[in-house]
């Protein structure tokens, strides 16, 4: 098709009717001027019908410009690879999920073990003295005018207490008795007790079950008996809380270490 | 005067709007610019010539969109929708190339 056939389309109409006279560009700046007849109208609608269908064809066509001319086994092999990928994706949110879940699990129970861990740790420091302590307990403090309240008289109160159970024992507010815990008697008066020295009136505090305990230092020929005896007196209180707030450094094994398990 | 302010007026709209083609029309919607492009030139032409008509604009313009349309259609059903519409680019493509050499030797005398 070239030039000099006879125009196609619009211009089939074939009659070249026009005046030569007038240029080609005159006639266009003429009617770019003017607003031209209602004919144009049509043109005009029909313009812009083709103006709107171009601009949304070409937006449209740059949003998805990748599939668009693709052909058919390229669009298989395109989905075929993208159900791999997506199969791939399952396998691994799989795995994920079992690793998720095993921590979870695995973390539950360590959970479960520190919480147990901590849980002794906290009776062993009360029990080892390494730790405040409070609860129900008695308080029991021994008047001593004569001084003959000695170590004997105390370590048998602390047995006593020990047999009705108590869990924490402290005197005078400043000794936690423990399992090394030794007292002796002081020549000058007195008792030592860990390498402290204590005064009468002395006050022992104990956690433990009260009406036990104190039923412990109370029975007959018990401690309360052999204090009056020697002259001093001995005032058993129970109480709802007992704060023993003494502790105890912890101490390292020198020599004993645990026996392997068997 | 209206035929350009409605072209403008039409990728005003388009811009603004940014509709999204609705499916069926999709492969018919190139063939019909592009045909509707090649009426464009042809009556930009026959302006230029001195023979432009309302009507036959018109009439163009409508008939060689649905032609276009047509073929890309039949293509389809008979299984060969690329090809043909390749076809159907080419030929307009160089209709396109033919009025804009006529336009271009009475806009530039060259």
């Amino acid at each position: 098709m070239s030039d000099h056939d006879p125009l196609p389309g619009p211009t089939s109409d074939g009659t070249a009717s026009a005046d030569p006279a007038v240029d080609g560009r005159a006639r266009l700046v003429t009617a770019l001027r003017r607003p031209g007849s209602r004919g144009q109208l049509g043109a005009g609608v029909l313009l812009a019908v083709l103006g709107f269908a171009a601009v949304v064809q070409v937006q449209s066509n740059s949003q998805d410009a990748a599939y668009v001319g693709a052909r058919q086994d390229e669009l298989i092999a395109l989905i075929n690879s993208l159900s791999l990928a997506s199969q791939r994706a399952e396998n691994e949110i799989a795995r994920l999920a079992e690793t998720r879940s095993s921590l979870l699990t695995d973390t539950e129970a360590r959970r479960t073990a520190l919480e147990r861990a901590r849980q002794l740790a906290d009776e062993r420091g009360i029990l080892a003295g390494t730790l405040a302590a409070t609860g129900p307990g008695v308080s029991v403090s021994i008047e001593d005018e004569s001084g003959a309240v000695g170590a004997s008289n105390l370590i048998n109160g602390i047995q006593e207490l020990r047999d009705a159970g108590a869990e924490a024992i402290e005197i005078n507010d400043s000794v936690r008795v423990v399992a090394q815990t030794s007292v002796r008697d002081l020549q000058e008066g007195g008792i030592m007790i860990d390498g402290t020295r204590l005064m009468a009136p002395y006050l022992i505090e104990a956690i433990g079950s009260a009406p036990t305990l104190s039923s412990g230092l109370q029975f007959a020929r018990g401690f309360s008996y052999a204090v009056e005896r020697v002259g001093g007196t001995v005032d058993i209180e129970q109480m709802e809380t007992v704060e023993i707030a003494s502790v105890r450094e912890p101490t390292s094994t020198e020599y004993a270490e645990p026996a392997p398990s068997e | 005067m209206i035929a350009g302010l409605g072209l403008v007026l039409g990728v005003l709209l388009g811009l603004i709007l940014q509709p999204s083609v609705p499916v069926w029309l999709q492969p018919y919607l190139p063939i019909a610019v592009v045909a509707a492009l090649d009426a464009v030139f042809g009556a930009l032409r026959a302006f230029l010539d001195g023979i432009f008509d309302d009507k036959v604009f018109v009439v163009s313009f409508v008939s060689n969109v649905l032609i276009a349309g047509m073929i890309v259609y039949l293509g389809d059903q008979l299984g060969v929708g690329g090809q043909l519409s390749t076809g159907v680019i080419v030929v307009l493509g160089i209709r396109i190339f033919s009025n804009v050499a006529a336009i271009r030797r009475h806009l530039f005398h060259a």
